[in-house]
């Protein structure tokens, strides 16, 4: 899927078929195609895919359907027994406070990570891309922090800029910043972008760096003879020809924003102060478990199996329309 | 133009390392050496802090050890058993013609719209009605089946040339035969870069464990919020502790993202997130 927009990441065949010019002239079959089936068979092929299909049932869509049931019905005083209740789980979420907050705070928490993310990773990519030597040493160092897990960047993060004490937080004070994020909204949220940034421009890094080793030299080279100052051949050629890639990290490290940051939040700031860091899933969470409000919360879900949803269509589209036109 | 270059690409380099670096000085210091901030170099109480953390802990946490063997179990889980499930589905979409087979493919490209962030509570509900709460089964069944896998497999098994399969249906090696002595060796760079990138999703879950343990079943990772809270409740915060199991902690997956770099960015770029 991805590897329709990364040029260096085609597979090791197509190399190999250039090198090797083939020796009959009609093209080879493959597998998977919409010819004649390779292998026969009645029940094999439902025993292979059985177990996969067993757990997406069980564990996705029985959930899935599940969640939706919820979502229509609410329980009564005494939670014994449900009645239908229509739309009011989405009207009472789309009308609580809470919500809403939340949703404000899950797009700018989505657009600022997003946007960071992808400015440092694709800088840090056209730099070590200019490099003569020692460019392995500095990928290895720009992509480590996507490795860390969640909760412990949020760990070391908690150490770093805790109030006071923390060597951030000194920092800041210098800069003359009362550094608090457990009183100031603002500042928790900028920690859990920072943060998030910390590790989301090593996924941007990575692709962009892929990106970058398929744009042709030679279309530089020309650029370069019309003269074409090096800034220049960068947002006028290059940037141009990563577009796909740009597409691509731009809804990937919205789904990530959106809703992989649950163990930052979680370790960091809980949420707060006062909603603040509050994200739709962290919100969910809350509704769901906190206070174990099993109607809200399944329209919660719904709501994001929705965005989920769309964003996932969205990039498949762009994706099938590249594999068109190649 | 090229020495300016690389001196801003170490300095960017150096601000990303600060964190990593100030829990390595954390974890070499003792408690009081924090109580006027944090010291620029680090020292030699290292081991002292690992017997500690290993020995007594950290209380009302269980002991890191099974905490680690946890962790491991859970990464080591979800990667075979995304392997064990992918693979097959993969071969049967790909080299199969049945009934049903578009049904099989939606189905499974469905499962890309649900991340575990997003169906959890409805996923809990079922996991805790089928009585797998705070098992192995709970922690991992629930997150084994990957689009992203299956559709990688697929892309490669789709580049075999058909007479491949052909010429080993003439020598009389049935599909399973196939699979086992042609498909699965030829696979080995994909099976090497799924299982990396899925040894780390697995260690780096924070929300699932969460919600399906308690006690006996905890991981390293979200067992890191408890431990904050109880060391921060010493009248000296026990900062080296903590910066101590947050160096085991992510040891594992940043030693396998770096160790084995090629089959994490194969992985990657291919598709799989």
């Amino acid at each position: 899927m991805a590897a329709s927009v990364l040029a260096p990441a085609r597979p090791r065949e197509v190399r190999a078929a250039v090198e090797r010019p083939p020796v009959r002239r009609r093209p080879a079959r493959r597998a998977g195609g919409d010819g004649a089936a390779v292998f026969n068979h009645r029940i094999l092929p439902y025993l292979l895919v059985l177990p996969q299909l067993a757990v997406v049932g069980v564990f996705f869509l029985w959930p899935t359907v599940r969640a939706t049931t919820e979502a229509f019905e609410r329980s009564n005083a005494f939670g014994l027994g449900t009645r239908f209740s229509g739309l009011s789980n989405f009207v009472s979420a789309l009308t609580n406070g809470n919500y809403t907050q939340a949703i404000e705070v899950s797009l700018i928490f989505a657009a600022s990570t997003t946007f960071l993310a992808m400015a440092i990773g694709l800088f840090l990519a056209a730099e070590v891309e200019q490099l003569g030597r020692a460019r392995a040493v500095y990928r290895t160092l720009f992509i480590w922090t996507y490795a860390v897990p969640g909760a412990i960047a949020g760990a070391l993060w908690l150490f770093l800029f805790q109030p006071e004490l923390g060597p951030g937080a000194r920092f800041l004070g210098l800069l003359g910043i009362k550094w608090n994020f457990a009183l100031h909204g603002a500042q928790a949220l900028s920690l859990v972008i920072a943060l998030t940034v910390w590790q989301q421009s090593a996924y941007n890094f990575l692709f962009f760096t892929a990106a970058l080793q398929g744009v042709p030299v030679a279309v530089h080279e020309a650029a370069a003879i019309d003269g074409a100052g090096p800034l220049d051949r960068f947002w006028r050629i290059t940037f141009p020809l990563l577009s796909p890639t740009t597409f691509f990290l731009s809804v990937m490290d919205l789904l990530y924003a959106l809703f992989s940051s649950f163990a930052v939040i979680d370790v960091v700031t809980q949420g707060g102060p006062a909603g603040a860091t509050t994200t739709l899933v962290y919100q969910l969470y809350e509704d769901g478990f906190q206070n174990a409000d099993s109607g809200l919360a399944g329209a919660e879900t719904i709501v994001l199996i929705g965005i989920a949803a769309l964003l996932t269509v969205a990039q498949f589209r762009l994706l099938n329309r590249r594999v068109h036109y190649r | 133009m090229q020495a300016v270059r690389y001196v801003g690409l170490v300095v960017f380099a150096a601000v990303f390392a600060l964190p990593l670096y100030l829990a390595l000085v954390a974890a070499t210091r003792s408690a009081p050496a924090f109580l006027n901030g944090v010291p620029t170099l680090p020292g030699s109480q290292l081991l002292d802090n690992l017997r500690q953390v290993f020995g007594p802990g950290i209380p009302n946490s269980p002991p890191l050890g099974s905490l680690m063997a946890n962790s491991a179990a859970m990464a080591l889980g979800v990667a075979i058993g995304k392997l064990l499930l992918s693979v097959p589905a993969a071969f049967a979409v790909a080299f199969f013609r049945f009934r049903g087979r578009m049904l099989v493919f939606w189905l499974i490209f469905v499962t890309l719209m649900l991340p575990v962030e997003v169906r959890f509570f409805p996923t809990y509900q079922v996991t805790a009605q089928l009585g797998m709460l705070d098992s192995f089964s709970g922690l991992i069944i629930p997150l084994v089946a990957s689009a992203t896998a299956v559709f990688l497999f697929r892309q490669f098994f789709m580049t075999f040339p058909l007479e491949l399969a052909d010429a080993a249906r003439l020598d009389g090696i049935r599909p399973l035969g196939f699979l086992w002595r042609i498909v699965l060796p030829l696979s080995k760079p994909n099976l090497a870069a799924v299982f990396v990138l899925e040894f780390i999703y697995g260690w780096n879950q924070y929300l699932w464990p969460l919600l399906v343990t308690s006690g006996s079943h905890t991981t390293v990772v979200m067992g890191i919020r408890e431990m904050i809270s109880a060391a921060q409740g010493f009248a000296v915060p026990e900062w080296n502790l903590i910066m101590t199991v947050t160096l085991l902690a992510l040891a594992p997956p940043v030693v396998v993202v770096v160790v084995m770099q090629r089959w994490f960015v194969r992985g990657l770029t291919a598709g799989i997130s």
